[in-house]
């Protein structure tokens, strides 16, 4: 299930525009009018590619009235947590072995400054 | 001695926080218990490089590791057992306190990493920053380097596990 959701999200993010709607839905909420603005696109097409995104969870649309408002769905926020974690993994397990390299250059000034006195 | 103190467990680690300062932005901080100087020197000296840029626990390890670290000069990694080549050009060096350079693996539009070594009365404030030329630049950062040794490494785990 998780192997099918992470296709979907592939190949919803295939799409130079869709990563655009993304990207601009980061910075803050739009309308699908707003988007198809954004993108020049008819209201037909902007709507199939939120569609898309909603699919793939990366997308939410809310509707208020006559207007659909899409956000940032809950998965791409999850990846973006991941991401950070991800790298933040990588990071910290460099550093902790960085902080051993640091030690031994530690002492060993220590015992050459010993040496020199 | 020495051997009794490594044998002892380590003091409280210091905490590494990663940061999406903006879209193209990723910052790393992190103090080290040392002067400047000598994280610094770990930073630019290949033979101390290799020993941590690959951590032991994701059972990797570097084939090559070649730095000409100064203004204009090259580096280049190398991995077994997959041979994934890192390289780039040093832009800035400025001993004990700053390093820039380029990663090119990805082609020119690569990441650039500013290294910011501040000392803090005899430890080590350092600051890793990321800078991506585009929007699409950081949306390929996640698949670019870290990422894909995370990935290689997961494969290897599971790779070994199969056996």
């Amino acid at each position: 299930m998780f192997e099918s959701s992470l296709n979907a999200s592939f190949a919803a993010l295939s799409d130079a525009t869709r990563r655009g709607v993304l990207e601009q839905l980061r910075r803050a909420d739009a309308s699908i009018t707003d988007l198809a603005e954004k993108f020049q696109m008819t209201l037909t097409g902007m709507k199939k590619h939120v569609g898309v995104l909603e699919q793939a969870g990366l997308v939410m649309t809310e509707k208020v009235g006559r207007v659909r408002t899409c956000k940032l769905g809950l998965r791409r926020l999850d990846e973006e947590a991941a991401w950070i974690e991800r790298h933040r993994q990588l990071w910290g397990a460099r550093f902790d072995e960085l902080d051993t390299v640091v030690e031994e250059l530690k002492r060993r000034e220590k015992v050459n400054g010993r040496k020199k006195r | 001695m020495d051997a009794r103190r490594d044998s002892e467990p380590t003091p409280m680690k210091n905490r590494t926080t990663v940061e999406r300062k903006s879209e193209r932005e990723l910052v790393v901080t992190r103090t080290f218990n040392g002067p400047a100087r000598i994280v610094f020197e770990a930073w630019t000296k290949p033979e101390l490089f290799r020993r941590w840029w690959v951590p032991k626990s994701m059972g990797m390890s570097l084939r090559s590791c070649e730095m000409d670290v100064r203004v204009g000069g090259k580096y280049r990694l190398e991995f077994e057992p997959d041979a994934v080549a890192f390289f780039g050009t040093y832009l800035e060096v400025i001993p004990p306190s700053r390093l820039v350079w380029t990663n090119e693996e990805g082609g020119e539009d690569g990441p650039v990493t500013t290294v910011t070594f501040e000392d803090k009365g005899g430890k080590t404030l350092l600051v890793l920053h990321e800078l991506y030329s585009s929007k699409e630049a950081l949306d390929a950062a996640g698949t670019g380097a870290a990422d894909a040794m995370v990935e290689t490494f997961a494969q290897l785990d599971e790779l070994l596990l199969a056996r």
